[in-house]
């Protein structure tokens, strides 16, 4: 499992920088989702893989029973993905206005900051 | 513990709230705006006032306790860059109100920008490596509406290079705290910083080491160090002048910051590794910007590539790792917000003036010749920031080069002297073309047609920033000793660790968490 993990986090990251350096902004914005999506298994996988319970405390317990899965990585994705929504929500507007602006949706022509 | 820590982020974030219940009305918002932004000068200078003892602050957010909460620290350092912070955003928010176009303004821009310093002062504050991720979120956010507010198709070309690059730079910071996690098994820093010295015992320093690498290569990406600043030539001329001197002034201090924060509390067990690296880094920086100003003709070009060269400066006294450099990148940091935001907002006065930034361009009248007094207020931050004396940024040159003579870095010294005279080339290029020089015969706009007159709201923030400029210069031992007092804070972690998780964790013990 853990195996299947980095190679899916490493495929994602390849693929997303892949379409990142394509000349389409289409696919710019596509492989930004990938990317972050990547980063988000990332630590997923990062914060140890068990086959455990919820780390629910009992009632007069101290702390909750072994084993149980630790939840700090899953509340950091969880925040990962509500700032990566927002912030593909911009980018998707941003792309159909630049789009509107220049024209095309190639890279190449998006020179105009250059000189 | 006191909730002073926190108060930098609320203010400006209330304030940006009721802006944004306000939106109906712009004198209302503009009011607001200000006023949030004394406020926020206030608070940075109670918690200065509070650090200046050598006091580190804490809070501990909803009354857990660290390592477990979201912890808040204001030592000398994030408290010095509060202030910086509060100090531009004044600035900029009086300097919008005359000179920010109405549908900007319409368009929540003063919300925006109080947002935006929310998330900096909130990364300047914070005392958990995932919380100053959401801090970058929240300032890259309110960042890319500002810079694409308006929709110009220059904006938009640049947006986008800001955004994507940016938002890597994000995916990799995520990655890395993620992968901190996993191998350190916490997200505090001061707890971070105990964890990391027990892996590198251990024999893990190599796990350690790589996540440092991703964390200077996403911190870079914000800071704009060689090779990673294409996207901030590309994009910091397109906006208003207001938004570029906010953003020029302090989104790559941020990452400075961040770079100065982890490389001096977390990641400091393999330095001839990871420091070295930065050595390189500042050098290559310093050369590569201070050469592609060289090349350009657009005034916020060349003061943007600038920028570039100057983060060299600051990365070289984190390079070096003594007191006296790390001091020299504190204080280096302290004179260059003021100087960088303040010729941004010059830029937008002589723009206004010369009806075009193209130096290369005869403008409509020379500034020199219709406004001397705007000329004078050039040459001040100019001049500073190539070191002449007897202004800030001479002294903040001389900290860092007597440090890399102590370290005798040479090649660095010569280095850092070469550029600081290129800096003055430019600085003389942009002043005989924008400022001294008068449209010729045959040249220019229609002839009799005149400048329009500066308004008091543009002038006097220039004026003070000047003024602050010149202060730092001529009273500089007060700020040399508190540089002093931050980086000696800055180099001994255990300070700032047992301020954040008590006395227990004085010496190196076994963690409370399994």
């Amino acid at each position: 499992m853990k195996l299947l993990l980095a190679l899916l986090v490493g495929g994602l990251f390849a693929a997303g920088m892949y379409l990142i350096v394509r000349r389409s902004i289409v696919k710019l914005i596509m492989g930004l989702i990938l990317l972050s999506h990547g980063a988000n298994l990332l630590i997923f996988a990062s914060g140890g893989l068990v086959r455990a319970q919820a780390p629910l405390v009992e009632a007069g317990a101290l702390a909750p029973e072994q084993p149980h899965a630790d939840p700090v990585p899953q509340a950091l994705i969880l925040t990962a993905i509500v700032i990566g929504f927002g912030v593909m929500a911009f980018m998707m507007v941003l792309v159909s206005r630049a789009y509107r602006a220049v024209g095309t949706d190639d890279t190449e022509e998006f020179t105009g900051t250059d000189h | 513990m006191s909730a002073l820590p926190i108060l930098p982020v609320l203010i400006p974030l209330g304030t940006a709230c009721l802006g944004m219940l306000g939106h109906r009305s712009l004198r209302a918002q503009q009011t607001v705006s200000v006023a949030g932004a004394v406020a926020l000068v206030v608070v940075a200078v109670a918690l200065l006032a509070r650090t200046a003892t050598g006091e580190i602050l804490t809070l501990d957010a909803g009354g857990w306790s660290a390592p477990f909460g979201i912890t808040f620290v204001a030592d000398a350092f994030g408290a010095i860059m509060v202030l910086l912070a509060a100090v531009t955003g004044l600035a900029v928010v009086v300097y919008s109100v005359a000179s920010v176009d109405l549908p900007r303004k319409r368009f929540l821009y003063y919300p925006l920008t109080h947002v935006l310093l929310a998330g900096v002062c909130g990364a300047f504050l914070t005392g958990d490596i995932f919380n100053l991720y959401v801090c970058f979120e929240i300032l890259l956010l309110s960042s890319f509406v500002l810079l694409s507010l308006g929709s110009e198709r220059g904006q938009l070309e640049g947006a986008i290079k800001y955004v994507t690059l940016n938002l890597i730079s994000s995916a990799i910071f995520l990655s890395a705290s993620g992968l901190l996690y996993g191998t350190l098994g916490t997200l505090n820093m001061a707890h971070l910083s105990v964890r990391a010295a027990e892996a590198v015992a251990e024999g893990r320093g190599h796990v350690v080491t790589i996540v440092a690498m991703l964390f200077m290569v996403s911190f870079g990406i914000k800071a704009a160090v060689f090779p990673l600043f294409f996207w901030l030539p590309a994009s910091y001329h397109t906006p208003p002048f207001a938004v570029s001197a906010l953003f020029a002034g302090l989104l790559t201090k941020v990452g400075v910051y961040a770079i100065v924060r982890v490389f001096t509390l977390i990641f400091v067990h393999d330095t001839g590794y990871t420091h070295t690296i930065l050595l390189w880094v500042a050098a290559l920086t310093m050369v590569s910007g201070v050469l592609g100003a060289a090349a350009q003709t657009e005034f916020r070009r060349v003061l943007s590539f600038h920028i570039i060269s100057q983060i060299g400066y600051m990365i070289l006294g984190v390079a070096l790792l003594t007191p006296l450099a790390v001091a020299g990148t504190v204080f280096y940091i302290v004179h260059h917000i003021v100087v960088k935001a303040n010729l941004f907002l010059v830029a937008g006065v002589a723009h206004r003036i010369r009806g075009t930034s193209d130096l290369s361009r005869p403008g409509r009248v020379g500034v020199y010749a219709s406004a001397p007094m705007v000329a004078l207020l050039f040459m001040v931050p100019a001049m500073s920031l190539a070191g002449v004396p007897p202004l800030s940024g001479f002294w903040a040159k001389l900290i860092l080069i007597r440090a890399a003579l102590d370290e005798r870095a040479f090649v660095y010294v010569a280095v850092a002297l070469l550029v600081g005279m290129m800096t003055l080339f430019s600085m003389t290029k942009i002043w005989a073309e924008a400022f001294w020089k008068s449209p010729g015969a045959g040249e220019g706009g229609a002839p009799g047609e005149t400048a329009p007159r500066t308004p008091a709201g543009m002038l006097a923030p220039i004026a003070v920033l000047a003024a602050i400029t010149a202060g730092i210069g001529l009273g500089a031992r007060p700020v040399f000793e508190f540089s002093v007092l931050a980086a000696g804070q800055l180099l001994d972690p255990e300070v700032y660790v047992v301020a954040v998780l008590g006395e227990a964790f004085a010496t190196p013990v076994e963690g409370v968490e399994p």
